[in-house]
């Protein structure tokens, strides 16, 4: 019963996994990428709950929603000098 | 080089590189078929010895408390490099910046996001050996409520928590207690870091022995150092805008 859901669940998550991987290299602009790449930590997040790894989900959702797109976001202003 | 020559060399690269990958994909065990004695050790030993319903915190934060501790180093140290490389000497006048969040919309709802935010990290790092969670997550979290502060309210807001005279002494003090819960193990007489707290009750607050106050220490550095990390980055943003507005 458990197993019917979580199946199709597994894939999907896994699917768009697949597709936000090459979304984030194909992104060419820094912001647009830094975006993306949130979007694709919250699918990793959503692959780990679905897999029972609640902890690992927790890590990477502060990780890839927080921490790295704030970093990489002022790093890329201060490189562009301080333009918004 | 030219556009030809590139795309010849990338080529059987990638096509070595993904034939690699194959291999070892293929060569995985299965889901769910691990190999290795201690997973299944931990997991039928954790919960009885030490009343810690979260195996995973209970390896990361107890069984493996060493290789923690060298992890928040390594956190610590980067934190450490960050600041040395970009801690402005004098001390400017830009927590005098106005970048106020026009929008009342914002303000509304960003202050409460703070307020779950923060409440979810607290949550994290007080209950992470019960339930999914642990110093780490709660500490970023924490962290990331701050965030909040600023992107909802202003720089000033933010200038509130985010300086320096409140952070590095958090910092020190979470990487400090870590050390000394590790101490207290040796001065009573056994290994560093060995849980030395009687187990209490499972599923609860009151379970884990060290396991809490290890977890605290960790939150708390976690969180300071991510906030000393935003902050120095932060000031490399404001202090430019400070100017100008100036």
């Amino acid at each position: 019963m458990i197993l019917a859901t979580l199946v199709p669940l597994q894939a999907t998550a896994l699917a768009v996994v697949a597709l936000g991987a090459p979304a984030v290299v194909l992104s060419r602009d820094p912001l647009r990428m830094i975006v993306v790449n949130g979007l694709y930590g919250l699918a990793l997040v959503l692959l780990f709950v679905v897999y029972g790894a609640p902890d690992v989900a927790l890590s990477m959702l502060v990780v890839s929603t927080v921490a790295y797109p704030l970093v990489v976001l002022i790093a890329v202003t201060r490189v562009r000098g301080g333009k918004r | 080089m030219s556009r030809r020559t590139r795309t010849a060399i990338f080529l059987p690269a990638l096509a070595g590189f993904a034939a690699l990958l194959l291999w070892a994909y293929v060569g995985l065990p299965d889901f769910g078929h691990y190999k290795g004695p201690y997973g299944f050790v931990l997991d039928r030993v954790a919960t009885p010895e030490r009343h810690t319903t979260n195996v995973v915190n209970a390896t990361t934060y107890d069984y493996r408390g060493f290789d923690t501790l060298g992890e928040e180093f390594i956190l610590f140290g980067a934190v450490t490099g960050v600041v040395l490389l970009l801690r402005a000497g004098g001390g400017g006048r830009e927590e005098d910046v106005d970048d106020t969040a026009g929008s009342d919309l914002v303000r509304v709802f960003g202050v409460l996001g703070v307020s779950a935010v923060v409440l979810v990290g607290l949550w994290l790092v007080a209950f992470g050996f019960v339930t999914p969670g642990g110093g780490f997550q709660g500490g970023v979290a924490l962290a990331s409520g701050v965030v909040l502060l600023y992107l909802a309210s202003s720089y000033r807001a933010w200038f509130g928590v985010g300086n320096q005279t409140v952070l590095d002494p958090v910092e020190g003090f979470g990487a400090g207690a870590y050390v000394v819960v590790g101490l207290a193990a040796l001065v009573a007489g056994m290994p560093f870091l060995k849980n030395l707290l009687g187990p209490g009750i499972p599923g609860t607050l009151w379970s884990g022995g060290s396991a809490p106050f290890v977890n605290w220490a960790a939150g708390l550095e976690v969180a300071a150092a991510n906030l000393i990390l935003y902050s120095e980055f932060l000031q490399e943003y404001v202090v430019p805008l400070a100017r100008r507005q100036a």
